[in-house]
């Protein structure tokens, strides 16, 4: 391992670039050298930039290789527990080289960008074609930036660093939004943003700015060790906190989510929900364990209540969202919701002094947010089959395409299941260990804390019931029932390639449902080196229990092995004591003469009574038809209110402050020549 | 100080409050043909005192700048102006923003100004002519006010111009004139600065039929 103070910066640039050459022993180096082959890709990419063939072919499956690397060595970096590894690149600034530092934490990060990364770059190898509005060559080129631009954001070890990756991130992402940029709701969604995007910096930059704590040293080991009084360490959470939930889409700062993962190429939507959400939690937990070491319990209550606001926000909109990328980005919110419930009481506990109970918050949001990267990529990568296959995104044109399309339907239920908490896949074991985290919470020694919290219980215990519904409806109605239109009887399946990307994502959740075990030992070393504990194993390896057997515990292995048996069972008695034979009929009509399409239950029907509940959260315009009408119509229109409570006057101020300044821009020349003259006489006069 | 005999100083300061006396009666002038002859007279004013300060502080380099103030300012830029204005038919008076009056006044506060300002600088100065820093100051100030009443283009230029009279007044007045390079520089760009504006001036008068700059207004984005 290198040590930074060993010599002057070019001789330490020589000892970086034997160390690259020679690939010793040095899992930073080779993830370096994986993450220049990304941007690698995407240069070569402007080679050919309009052969879709060279581009889809050849570019994309070789970034799902280095995926692969990158999980790999992510892996090896959080599994082998050695000490962190730290190198210096003769770039950046004179004073201020670029720092990079592989530690369990972003080696967990790493990990969960290789693996769906990889996963989302197979799919779309066979996803892209011709005329998604930008040459397929530089389509590449955005896509392998921003893959490299947040892996690099995990590995920078220091605020400059982490920035120039931070912006380079957002930047190549909206790119990818706004690939289809000759349609101006989609420019317009890529503006905001854009903006958000870019308040958020800012708010981050003020926050590195309050770290350094009067040194100026912006390396995060320099950070690690200022001295930082009560007041400036909340003022570095609190700008932390706005900047990283600006980018993971925190109530009230959700609001360019929704309008900008619909616009993007669903592989696109995919990595930005997947995995770029990710790069949030990321920060969060860095800035707040790493850096500030967590100081006092009231962040933990913000992050906890901000944490469950979107989490319900998330899950009742999605309730109502009848275009099915908008519905799964309100899905995102409520699951970055969750994984900040876990880390809100992450804080809390530790902030209380208790350690384990801390290790079991933060490894369930962990492992959430790996759980959410997997099953969230599979169902935005459906939803561009299904897109493909039928041009269609309101769930009220679709239907019945699990006839149609067997394959995406199959994988996608994988994905529904798992987002929907059902056992024995991945969703129900992080869900389950948050809420086994909330039963902790008597323990803690502050009295109102320990009031409010069964509070926050109950309300993901519902936030996680209505997400299910919410599922429910988005796998029913577009792949259950019938076809909506006569159309979507001639959809085609996915190709082998996005098959095979479906199947890795699918895998991943299976996998990680039946043996949580391997994914835990993933957390747990994050949770040893930010927080010093791990949670426990029972003895037998493939039970689970994180505090005491006695209390709770969970085996997927078993639980699987019970539901095959079971259905085997069933199947069995059915196929061989029964008839025995598959009837193909008519369902039950209820003495109806005929059945048509229009007699489903739609996407409309399944929000009716979540917009009945929650009506004061919605901004509801409806259309409903009178009994005479030959041709009844009905539509109905949910906006979020808080678009109109906190945005709109938000613009509004803007508009009005500019407004206020553009008076200055009268166009006539005598007065902007008498500003410049009364500002010479001001400053001649200061010299007097 | 090799040449300095007693009726250098009193005729330099004579030379100043000539230049001074010029400025307001650029600043009471409408006619643009008369601002012209008046920009010449400041140019001539210029080149002698320049002269008397190369003369008494026997530094060459003055001569030099003294020349090529006589042949720019006094030959040059004037018949510049004079053809242009000539082709532009906009000899004849140009309106003011502000009414005469008015604008004496506040030039004679902008004077007091100068010379409160100028009072501590020429202090510290140690050249013959630093009493005159207080009037280069109030030449400059004069001038851009010039340039803010007036609505035709062309009578902007020359305000522009007798700005840099007082800038350069005001180098040769409180350390003997700026080192060669960049007076020649500073030559130059004057000279590319009118040719460059007289085609701004065709092009104006084609898009709007006038020379007035209020027209230019109409050019702001809402």
């Amino acid at each position: 391992m290198l040590d930074p103070a060993a010599g002057p910066a070019v001789s330490h640039a020589a000892w970086v670039a034997r160390d690259i050459l020679l690939l010793q022993r040095h899992d930073l180096s080779w993830m370096l050298l994986l993450v220049l082959g990304w941007l690698f890709l995407g240069a070569i990419g402007l080679l050919r930039p309009h052969s879709l063939r060279f581009v889809a072919r050849g570019l994309f499956p070789a970034g799902a290789v280095i995926g692969l690397g990158v999980a790999l060595l992510g892996g090896v970096a959080l599994l082998a527990g050695h000490a962190p590894q730290t190198m210096l690149l003769p770039l950046g600034l004179p004073d201020l080289p670029f720092h990079l530092r592989l530690d369990a934490l972003s080696g967990f990060f790493l990990l969960l960008m290789g693996v769906a990364g990889a996963g989302i770059s197979i799919f779309a190898a066979g996803y892209f074609r011709s005329g998604e509005g930008t040459a397929p060559g530089l389509l590449g080129l955005h896509y392998h930036i921003f893959l490299a631009s947040m892996a690099l954001v995990v590995l920078a070890d220091d605020a400059y660093f982490f920035m120039v990756a931070w912006e380079l991130m957002a930047l190549s992402s909206y790119f990818l939004v706004v690939s289809q940029h000759r349609r101006p709701e989609i420019r317009q969604a890529g503006f905001l943003y854009l903006l958000m995007a870019h308040l958020g910096a800012l708010c981050l930059l003020f926050s590195f700015g309050v770290l350094q704590g009067g040194n100026w040293q912006f390396s995060f080991d320099a950070m690690r060790s200022a001295n930082h009084t009560p007041f400036w360490a909340t003022m570095a959470f609190l700008l932390a906190l706005l900047g990283f939930g600006a980018k993971a889409g925190l109530v009230p700062l959700h609001g360019w989510l929704p309008e900008a993962h619909p616009a993007a190429p669903s592989p696109v939507s995919a990595m930005m929900s997947g995995l770029m959400l990710k790069t949030a939690v990321y920060g969060m937990l860095r800035v707040t364990f790493d850096l500030l070491h967590v100081q006092f319990w009231q962040w933990g209550a913000l992050v906890l209540v901000l944490g469950l606001a979107s989490a319900l926000f998330g899950a009742i909109f999605a309730g109502v969202k009848t275009d099915m990328k908008r519905l799964l980005a309100y899905s995102s919110i409520e699951n970055i919701g969750l994984i900040f419930t876990g880390i809100g009481l992450a804080i809390l506990f530790e902030a209380c002094h208790l350690p384990l109970f801390a290790a079991l918050a933060l490894s369930a949001a962990l492992l959430h947010a790996l759980n959410h990267a997997f099953f969230k990529s599979l169902l935005f990568l459906a939803t561009g089959n299904v897109l493909h296959a039928t041009r269609r995104r309101s769930l009220g044109a679709l239907g019945g395409l699990g006839r149609t399309m067997p394959w995406v339907a199959a994988l996608a239920l994988v994905g529904t299941l798992a987002i929907a908490g059902l056992p024995p896949l991945n969703g129900f074991v992080s869900e389950w260990l948050l809420l086994q985290s909330f039963l902790f919470t008597p323990q803690l020694p502050r009295p109102f804390i320990n009031m409010l919290v069964p509070l926050g219980a109950a309300v993901l215990a519902l936030t996680v019931a209505l997400a299910a519904y919410v599922m429910v409806k988005f796998y029913g109605v577009i792949f259950l029932g019938q076809p909506r239109e006569p159309a979507l009887e001639d959809a085609h399946d996915a190709n082998w390639l996005e098959r095979m990307g479906l199947a890795w994502l699918a895998l991943g959740c299976i996998l990680i449902g039946v043996l949580p075990q391997i994914a835990l030992r993933a957390t747990g070393a994050v949770t040893r080196q930010l927080l010093g504990k791990t949670i426990s194993f029972a003895s037998p390896i493939w039970w689970i229990a994180p505090i005491a057997p006695k209390q709770a515990s969970y085996s997927g292995l078993l639980l699987l092995a019970g539901t095959i048996c079971v259905i085997g069972i069933a199947y069995v008695l059915v196929r061989v004591l029964a008839h025995g034979r598959i009837r193909r009929t008519v369902p039950w009509d209820c003495g109806y003469p005929w059945q048509t399409s229009r007699m489903q239950d739609t996407a409309e029907g399944f929000g009716q009574p979540i917009r009945h509940i929650f009506g004061p959260a919605f901004d509801m315009e409806r259309e409903l038809p009178l009994p005479s009408d030959n041709a009844p119509r009905y539509r109905i229109h949910v906006e979020d209110r808080l678009w109109r409570m906190v945005y709109l006057p938000i613009a509004r101020a803007v508009q009005r402050v500019s407004d206020a300044i553009g008076v200055v821009q009268g166009g006539r020349l005598a007065i902007y020549l008498l500003f410049s003259f009364l500002t010479l006489l001001g400053l001649l006069a200061g010299v007097l | 100080m090799p040449h300095t005999s007693h009726w250098i100083v009193p005729s330099l300061n004579l030379l100043a409050s000539i230049l001074l006396l010029i400025s307001f009666a650029m600043l009471s002038r409408r006619r643009t043909q008369r601002l012209i002859t008046l920009y010449a007279w400041q140019g001539l004013a210029l080149f002698v005192s320049t002269c008397l300060v190369a003369y008494s502080s026997g530094q060459k380099e003055l001569v030099y700048s003294a020349g090529l103030t006589l042949m720019l300012k006094v030959i040059a830029l004037p018949w510049i102006l004079h053809r242009l204005i000539q082709r532009l038919g906009a000899q004849w008076d140009s309106e003011l923003l502000v009414n005469i009056p008015t604008t004496m006044l506040v030039g004679l506060g902008l004077v007091i100004f100068a010379f409160g300002l100028a009072q501590p600088i020429s202090m510290m100065a140690n050249t013959i002519t630093r009493n005159t820093l207080g009037i280069a100051l109030a030449v400059i100030l004069l001038s851009f006010l010039m340039m803010i009443t007036r609505r035709k283009a062309v009578t902007q230029v020359i305000g522009f111009l007798a700005m840099e009279n007082g800038l350069f007044f005001a180098a040769t007045s409180a350390t003997y004139g700026m080192p060669m390079v960049i007076e020649l520089g500073i030559a130059l760009d004057l000279l590319v600065a009118v040719f460059i504006l007289g085609i701004f001036f065709f092009q104006i008068r084609e898009q709007f039929d006038s020379l007035d700059l209020h027209h230019l207004e109409t050019l702001k984005e809402d």
